[in-house]
């Protein structure tokens, strides 16, 4: 499978009138022209500005022999001096034009502009703007020397940026989870358990790599120019430093050895429900952005990774143990992890959601108005923390499970920075972080309940009964 | 071994920006706010392969002009000047070469450490080019008036 990497949608443009009228906002400009010798020559001058009759003037400078009839340029420039941090409050515009002598006034008459102000456009968003350059400049690069020049980064952050490694947590705690269940209904195998976890892993990295790889391909991550750490996919391929055969390589090797780690796991705890639920994840995991199921293109991608990252997860864990046995205990407590993780996905696809909708990726932040999706975060919240205290008062959650509910502050700061963030993709980033923090805490937290059972169990038995 | 007036070389160190002139294709100015980064004897600017267009200018056309201009950007200074020079771009290595003038840089803006460190964040701002500006002629503003001619001096006439 090949792909053509995309074009990144580049700085809007500016008009001549437009660069002008940013232009009379600095204090000074910057003349600009070539002199007899073919050198530049810059020199400040204080022009005179008249943006709606596109011109401005301003007086000879002393000295020297401004050209008439070919193009010069007026440039701004500011910044701002941080002391012991460098300066902020970038901006700079230039407008090109053609100059003419009327004694000691030089008029210009503006024809374009370009410039870039980091209040309009942030740096971020400029850079991924700008990748598009990178890529011809190491291309003429490798032409030159005849040999290919990439970009580099070392091997490890390249693994950690390349698989998304931070974002296993997604997999380990329903896996742990579902361990633990078992463990306390008495069932429990350590080579099985570690087996699940790797296997499990496999699959996420596999799904992670694979999202990439498809997302290129589909030109959903090239037209994302707002990607944070926690959006917008790795971008290792845009960014050159992995070619797209290598990931869908890579892909492979994760699925593959996700397989085999299967098939052992079947091998050694045979039973049709770990068979089914070992398919059905595949299918999920591959069809999430893959043709052509392509679930987060249709607008499924929530409940995927609700489906993927909960039931699947946990139920898979359990019957590992088990056997194949089911019961009602791990599919209830799979169900607040899995409203909770897709409230990652959620969340994430706020400010990828312009760059989704070019892509044709129907996510729900795309379908959905802004006030939509804050009231779609507080009732999936108040669902998974609702159903985790139902849970318990029926006595299928042992009542430390309740500690979870200590990330329901986690979960009002990110319902409250929703809404002054959604339009600030890097606002937003904070509030990415904290919500997943919800599901991570919120997990290990079912964990620390289900651990604390599990001691008092074996050192106060009455009293872990009586706790469910 | 410098071959600029001392208010110049003044200037190239103190400033935290200056606007790089290059020579398109079409022989029109592109002007680029940059660092100016001085060793005592040339002077350099980094630009990241992501904004390397302007490093398409120069290897097509070496003839440049750096402008310290902005009195914000020099602590309050009024003298201005214009170097013109002949550039060569050095991108042997993006990844590392431009880490020699790292000490330099971390000078002027002493953030781009610690930006640095996170560069798996954002790593082709990191793969950089170096702008080598051997100076060929200064014309000096002592009060930054355009109204006055510039003091105008030859590079080769200063070392000699």
């Amino acid at each position: 499978m090949t792909a053509t990497v995309g074009t990144t949608p580049r700085v809007p443009a500016l008009t001549a009138k437009g660069g002008l009228m940013k232009l009379a906002t600095y204090p000074f400009q910057v003349l600009s022209y070539v002199d007899a010798d073919g050198y530049p020559v810059s020199v400040a001058v204080a022009a005179t500005i008249d943006p709606a009759a596109r011109s401005a003037s301003f007086a000879l400078p002393a000295g020297l022999a401004v050209p008439s009839g070919v193009d010069v340029s007026l440039t701004g420039s500011h910044i701002r001096p941080q002391p012991g941090y460098g300066y902020d409050e970038r901006r700079h515009v230039t407008v090109w034009g053609r100059a003419a002598r009327d004694g000691d006034l030089v008029t210009f008459e503006a024809a374009r502009a370009w410039g870039w102000d980091e209040a309009e456009v942030p740096f971020f968003e400029y850079s991924e703007r700008s990748i598009g350059q990178s890529r011809k400049y190491f291309d003429a690069l490798s032409a030159e020397r005849g040999s290919p020049v990439k970009p580099r980064l070392s091997a490890g952050s390249l693994a950690l940026r390349t698989t998304r490694l931070p974002f296993l947590s997604a997999t380990i705690v329903p896996v742990v989870l579902g361990i633990a269940i078992a463990a306390r209904q008495g069932t429990f195998d350590l080579l099985t358990a570690v087996l699940t976890v790797i296997g499990a892993s496999f699959v996420q990295l596999g799904l992670n790599v694979a999202n990439d790889v498809f997302d290129s391909a589909q030109g959903a991550d090239d037209a994302n120019v707002t990607p944070t750490k926690f959006s917008g996919g790795s971008r290792v391929i845009q960014y050159g430093l992995v070619t797209f055969r290598q990931m869908a390589g890579l892909a492979t090797g994760f699925y593959v050895a996700a397989a085999v780690v299967g098939v052992v796991l079947l091998a050694l705890r045979p039973s049709t429900a770990l068979l089914a639920i070992g398919v059905a994840g595949f299918i999920v995991s591959i069809g999430y952005t893959a043709p052509p199921l392509k679930l987060v293109y249709r607008g499924l991608g929530e409940i995927a990774v609700a489906l993927g990252f909960g039931p699947l997860m946990l139920l898979g864990a359990y019957v590992v143990q088990t056997g194949g046995s089911l019961s009602w205990e791990p599919l209830v407590a799979s169900l607040p992890i899995a409203l909770l993780v897709a409230l990652i996905l959620y969340v994430n696809e706020i400010p990828d959601r312009r760059g989704d909708a070019r892509a044709g990726k129907r996510t729900l932040p795309v379908r959905w108005s802004k006030a939509a999706v804050i009231a779609g975060y507080r009732s999936a919240a108040v669902a998974a923390y609702v159903i985790l205290v139902v849970a318990v008062a029926a006595r299928i959650l042992p009542i430390p499970a309740l500690l979870a509910l200590l990330t329901v502050p986690l979960a009002l700061r990110v319902s409250r920075g929703l809404e002054p963030n959604y339009d600030n993709p890097y606002g937003l980033m904070a509030v990415m972080g904290v919500n997943i923090k919800v599901h991570l805490y919120a997990g290990l937290l079912l964990l620390a309940g289900y651990g604390l059972v599990l001691l008092l169990g074996a050192v106060a038995p009455s009293l872990a009964s009586a706790l469910g | 071994m410098s071959t600029l007036p001392q208010p110049v070389e003044e200037l190239l160190t103190a400033a935290l920006v200056g606007e790089l002139t290059v020579v398109d294709s079409t022989d029109r100015p592109v002007t680029y706010p940059l660092i100016p980064l001085y060793d005592g004897s040339r002077i350099y600017l980094t630009s990241s392969t992501l904004f390397s267009r302007k490093l398409e200018h120069i290897k097509a056309n070496p003839k440049v002009a750096l402008s310290i201009t902005d009195p914000n950007a020099i602590g309050g200074r009024a003298d201005r000047v214009t170097i013109q020079g002949d550039a060569r771009v050095i991108d042997e290595d993006p990844h590392a070469g431009w880490e020699r003038l790292l000490p330099v840089w971390e000078a002027k803006e002493p953030a781009i450490v610690a930006f640095l460190k996170a560069r798996v964040a954002l790593p082709l701002f990191f793969e950089r080019s170096l702008i080598e500006i051997t100076p060929r002629r200064a014309l000096y503003w002592v009060d930054g008036d355009a109204a006055t001619a510039p003091v105008v001096s030859d590079a080769e006439r200063t070392a000699a």
